[in-house]
């Protein structure tokens, strides 16, 4: 098959963060994602493309098990990271997500202050020792996220009185501030406007030098623009997978290019 | 300004094996699951107390639904009861429970003896195994049939209260060496009475249809009155509430402008709702009785105040009812050349009727249950006549089931704790019974938009 | 009954004047119904409604202001002089109501000796405050003459308005007249006459209240009401000598809801977290119907809960033991049954608010990799916390004005005590035992209650309106 070819390059290429085997996933009834076989490399950005429903966002889900959080929904076939199984039942997901974390489509800072949303995952997980501790933690991760410049003289305001850009990029901080390996991102652009789009857009260009980076994305230019990998679902199925720039200019399946030309969608 | 190439060593979390479970994420699960089993804990402490109060309720009020009785051939003799013979009801009420009093005794002492049952008690101790109020009613039976007079007949009569609580096990010999009221050698009596069949615990209909008893006589305390008043109000609220509160919410939702008095009454809708219910009864007291003059213990007054009460929740309801219908129908009825007015009444209302009606059952189970306004409007009287038919019924005298219950557990004999523990079952009956419609009708009529 | 007479006349004038005005509507255009403006019914509801609203509401002002008026005259007319030793105006009027009403019911003739008049009244059950006087008895007898001429004032006058209306409506119809327009106008007036009476009710809580307390106070010294700590009516009947401090019965209160606020907000805010995040469908639709029943369970059951199970088994297993008291009412027995009484109200509550919050809280700390408790504790309890203060003070208020279980479960002793085994009474307590007691109604102990009635009042109102505006603030923040 054309596309296992394409992974099977990637594998040479570079070191495989994530790898996914005949993965299922079932909503109740609806079968969502239909034997997905995908690996995904490190310290690299890899866009999910594909119109709406076509199960690009419930496979990101699994990757750190909030499908865990839908009752309905049920997950067969083998995720591993780093080549641990993550479904394992020895799995604690608490641990798994501090390692993979998410950063949703809508901006959703919690109603505190800016330092205690950035503060949050390191509180959790213990990850420091004390207050000064704690400070580093949130500037680094505040300046990780191109925040700092703009908001290092009033962390104690609500992090809800922040833009739309700003909040995302608070998001994205208060995720790296648990220093994960694998940063999922649920269409982050989406309620975003044009400038805040490019702001994020740079920010997960920078991110790839210490992250897996794996982005789900409603825009073709922007999968384009920040991606090095780019996988096409169609109707549940990983419909072809393979360098952005191959994907967009000479796709090899028929349905990628209608989609990439317009005609589904 | 971004400092993303600045290597940040990570310390804890997420670092390492997934398969290995560090100490802290031990720690944290542990407390998880501390945390879920207070909300189990919360939600069973809830249910336990649900429990415990029907069994309480129960356990004390089961037995109310049973009466002991005693069967007495009872001797009418003509030449106490009718001298004149002529059988007028008139003349015979003459004779008043005086005269009744010493048939019913001899005929006991007859009757016992014709069961070969040997007594040292003496006639007035006898006597006492049976109600009071049997007199009473032996009278009544016997103005109601005249023609009984100089026969004997066989009668059911109410065992006194003592003795209907040994057969219920709440008096035994024991506490009957203690009791003024009753003795053992009475118990003994009454269980060789029952040997010989005359003596038996039935279905005690008198509880649902007798009304009160003095505080001497539980054994024949009815509910008849307080059902009868009950019911007038619930008719008076329903007639009231309904329409009212449908006509309001109409204009709130449907025709209500933006402005200060709109604001107005949607404050005072959502502040009556939470109005203490005794602050009505005042209001019942100070407006209805104190100002207009009606009179007291009336389920007219009752069933104002619980109007005035149950209007918000019925308010509320039809409201949500109102909203939940689309806008989409009313502006095909727009379309159509319907007046406002027209499309509200022949296409909105009709499909929020369920929703209504569903607000309104559940307002009426509420006003139901309600005893404190009604004991400031003098409900908790002793009612011992059944008011008439309505519309005069209204203005009578009468009682309601809570306030019953109420009036009940503030009498000295025991016996009335289970009597008002009976009530409350007839009163959670009905409550059931009305919680069941409503959700009959949401499951039948409900509409998904 | 007279009225119920008069409603079903003016009942049959109404149906009069619906078919004659739907009838001359047809009749002016020859039957053709389509040439009218407005459907034939519009004409008939037009008669009817022209006929009623205004005899209707003429009604209910005369019923209202008649008593009044009536009061007012007889009161003129009354001889100073001929008040008994330390009685008011007020408590003579009263008698005068209850002697002619007594009259009344006896259908006793218009001249009646003093002699004849009590006798008819005692065979009556009539009581009254005093004996029987002349003077009471010819201002009962001036008050059944007014009452019953005005009585067929009225009666003629409502009759004669509905007849007008009737009249008015039956010649405005004609085929060009816009019989549906004038109907909506007058339907939408009633819907918005309807919705008044929210206000009205409201107004007339305040104003009774007012009143009565106003009475109150100018017999009792408001100092002495709010500062002092004894609570003592006397039972002499007549008054005097009485101490009636509301602070005992303010502290009885107030205890009482602290304890079943300790005991339904834990339990109730841990149960509406357990159902409505950890619970899975099977154990919730068992379990949140069984909570619900709790809310529906009349107060008086939850009283006789108190006195004959929670109360003395208080007593028994843990205040006698310890020497606490011997009381199976008490502020802990009271206390504890409100509390499982608030159970549902502050679980349903609490469920409203905690599923207010929005769902991306929880992804956003779950994502994080919190675990469910710590996303509870500290994203959607912290960002719920407004609304659940309202819905604590709305439970607060529902506990400050309980009834029934603190009359049944409380005690009946003003005591200002810190050990909750001890009997303590509350404000709704005493508005209850000071308004169905025998004393007279003009007395400060009687009034008192209206006293007491305001405060309770006014604190509850508080606690609500504060509540309602948090909550309201709460649900537009994620609206």
């Amino acid at each position: 098959m054309n596309d296992m070819r394409l992974t099977e390059r990637a594998v040479d290429q570079e070191t495989t963060k994530i790898t996914a085997r005949k993965v299922q996933v079932y909503y109740g009834d609806n079968h969502a994602i239909k034997n997905v076989d995908v690996d995904i490399a490190d310290k690299t950005v890899t866009a999910f493309i594909g119109p709406s429903g076509c199960g690009k966002s419930t496979f990101l889900r699994c990757i750190n098990r909030m499908n865990d959080t839908i009752s309905t929904a049920r997950v067969t076939g083998d995720i591993l990271i780093d080549g641990e199984d993550i479904y394992d039942k020895r799995v604690d997901p608490v641990q798994l997500r501090a390692k993979v974390g998410m950063v949703f489509q809508k901006p959703n800072p919690f109603p505190k202050s800016i330092y205690d949303n950035v503060a949050y995952g390191p509180r959790i997980h213990g990850l420091s020792s004390n207050k000064a501790d704690l400070d580093d933690i949130v500037e680094r991760s505040l300046r990780r996220a191109a925040l700092w410049g703009e908001v290092k003289d009033r962390l104690a305001a609500p992090g809800t009185g922040l833009s739309g850009g700003q909040q995302q990029r608070l998001c994205i901080a208060r995720a790296v501030a648990t220093s994960p390996e694998v940063l999922l991102m649920d269409e982050p652009c989406s309620a975003l406007d044009p400038i805040a789009t490019a702001q994020v857009e740079e920010l997960i260009d920078e991110l790839r030098q210490n992250y897996s980076v794996v982005i789900v994305t409603h825009s073709m230019q922007q999968a384009a623009r920040v991606s090095q990998r780019t996988a096409f679902f169609h109707l549940g199925h990983l419909v072809e997978y393979g360098e952005t720039g191959k994907i967009f200019t000479s796709p090899e399946d028929p349905r990628t290019e209608s989609y990439i030309s317009g005609r589904i969608g | 300004m971004t400092d993303a190439t600045a290597e940040h060593v990570p310390s804890g979390a997420g670092q390492g094996s997934l398969l290995a479970k560090d100490a802290r994420t031990a720690k944290r699960n542990a407390a998880e699951t501390r945390f879920k089993t207070y909300g189990l804990i919360a939600v069973c402490i809830g249910i336990a107390m649900l429990i415990l109060l029907m069994t309480s309720i129960l356990s004390n009020g089961l037995s109310a639904f049973r009466q002991t009785t005693i069967q007495v051939m009872v001797e009418l003799p003509e030449d106490k009861l009718d001298k004149s013979g002529v059988r007028d009801p008139e003349v015979m009420a003459k004779v008043t429970t005086f005269g009744y009093k010493p048939l019913l005794r001899d005929s006991l002492i007859a009757t016992v003896a014709t069961a070969g049952i040997e007594t040292d008690l003496d006639p007035k101790d006898l006597e006492a195994l049976v109600s009071d109020e049997s007199v009473a009613q032996l009278r009544d039976f016997v103005l109601a049939n005249p023609e009984v007079i100089g026969q004997t007949i066989p009668v059911q009569v109410l065992a006194n209260g003592r003795i209907d609580g040994f057969f219920k096990g709440r008096v035994t010999y024991e506490s009957a060496a203690l009791d003024n009221n009753v003795s053992p050698e009475q118990l003994q009596l009454a269980e060789a009475l029952k040997e010989a069949g005359l003596l038996r615990t039935g279905f005690n209909w008198g509880f649902l249809t007798l009304p009160d008893g003095s505080d001497t006589r539980p054994e024949a305390a009815g509910l008849g009155v307080a059902i009868l008043g009950s019911l007038y109000m619930m008719l008076i609220v329903l007639a009231l509430a309904l329409p009212i509160g449908v006509a309001a919410s109409i204009y709130l939702e449907e025709f209500a402008p933006q402005n200060r008095w709109t604001d107005l009454i949607e404050v005072n809708i959502s502040n009556l709702a939470a109005v203490p219910s005794i602050v009505f009864g005042i209001l019942g007291l100070a407006i209805f009785i104190n100002f207009a003059g009606l009179p007291q213990s009336a389920p007219i007054v009752g069933g104002l105040v619980l109007t005035l009460m149950t209007l918000p929740t019925i308010i509320i309801a039809t409201r949500a009812a109102l909203k939940a219908v689309p806008p989409s129908i009313r502006d095909a009825a727009l379309g159509l050349g319907a007046s406002k007015m027209q499309s509200v009444f022949h296409h909105v209302l009709p499909l929020a009727m369920p929703g209504i009606l569903t607000g309104t059952i559940i307002g009426l189970a509420q006003a139901l249950g309600e005893t404190a306004p009604l004991l400031l409007i003098g409900m908790v009287a002793f009612v011992r006549e059944y008011p008439s038919g309505p519309p005069e019924g209204l203005f009578d005298p009468a009682t309601a089931l809570p306030v019953q219950v109420f009036n009940w557990t503030q009498r000295s004999d025991p016996a009335f704790v289970e009597r008002a523990s009976g009530a409350i079952i007839v009163l959670l009956v009905f409550l059931l019974l009305m919680n069941l419609t409503a959700i009959f009708l949401r499951r039948r009529f409900e509409r998904r938009w | 009954m007279t009225i119920s007479w008069l409603f079903l006349i003016l009942l049959a004038v109404g149906t009069m004047a619906f078919l004659m005005a739907r009838g001359r509507a047809l009749a002016s255009v020859d039957g053709d119904a389509r040439n009218l403006h407005s459907l034939p019914i519009y004409y008939g509801l037009n008669g009817l409604l022209t006929a009623l609203t205004p005899a209707l509401a003429l009604l209910a002002v005369w019923l209202i202001v008649q008593p009044i008026a009536i009061d007012a005259s007889v009161k003129g007319s009354f001889p100073i002089g001929a008040l008994p030793e330390g009685g008011t105006l007020d408590l003579v009027m009263s008698d005068v109501r209850r002697v002619a009403d007594g009259l009344d019911a006896a259908d006793a003739p218009d001249a009646l000796s003093v002699e004849e008049a009590a006798t008819l009244l005692g065979s009556g059950g009539v009581a009254l405050g005093t004996t029987l006087t002349t003077e009471v008895l010819t201002a009962a007898q001036q008050y059944r003459d007014s009452r019953s001429t005005m009585n067929l004032f009225m009666v003629v006058a409502v009759l004669v308005l509905a007849l007008i209306g009737g009249a008015w409506a039956v010649m405005r119809t004609n085929g060009d007249f816009r019989a549906r327009n004038v109907v909506e106008r007058g339907v939408l007036v009633l819907l918005i006459a309807a919705a008044s009476i929210a206000v009205l009710t409201t107004l007339g809580i305040v104003l009774s209240m007012i009143f009565e307390a106003t009475n109150f106070f100018r017999q009792y010294q408001w100092t002495d009401f709010f500062f002092s700590t004894t609570w003592k009516p006397s039972f002499s009947g007549r008054g005097g000598g009485s101490e009636l401090g509301i602070l005992p019965l303010l502290w009885g209160t107030l205890y009482i809801s602290f304890i079943a606020l300790v005991v339904a907000v834990p339990i109730g805010l841990f149960a509406a977290i357990y159902l409505s995040e950890y619970a899975g469908p099977k154990f919730r639709s068992l379990a949140k119907p069984m909570i619900e029943i709790l809310a529906g369970i009349p107060t008086i059951v939850y009283g006789l809960f108190a006195l004959v199970t929670v109360g003395p088994l208080l007593r028994d297993a843990i205040a006698s033991p310890l020497g606490l008291g011997n009381s199976a009412s008490s502020v802990m027995t009271a206390g504890l049954v409100m509390g499982v009484m608030l159970i549902p109200f502050v679980s349903s509550l609490s469920d409203d608010i905690i599923n207010a919050v929005p769902q991306a809280m929880r992804d956003g700390s779950l994502g994080l990799g919190a675990t469910k408790s710590e996303t509870i504790r500290q994203v959607i309890v912290p960002a719920a916390l407004p609304g659940i203060v309202g819905a604590v003070l709305l439970a607060a208020s529902r506990a400050i004005g309980e009834t029934m279980i603190v009359v049944l479960g409380a005690g009946a002793a003003a005591r200002l005590d810190l050990n909750p085994f001890e009997a303590m009474t509350t404000v709704t307590v005493k508005i209850v035992s000071q308004l169905t007691g025998d004393t007279d109604f003009a007395s400060p102990e009687t009034l008192v209650a209206f006293a007491l009635g305001l405060t309770l009042f006014v604190i509850t109102l508080g606690l609500n309106v504060l509540a309602l505006y948090i909550v309201r603030k709460y649900r537009e923040q994620y609206e």
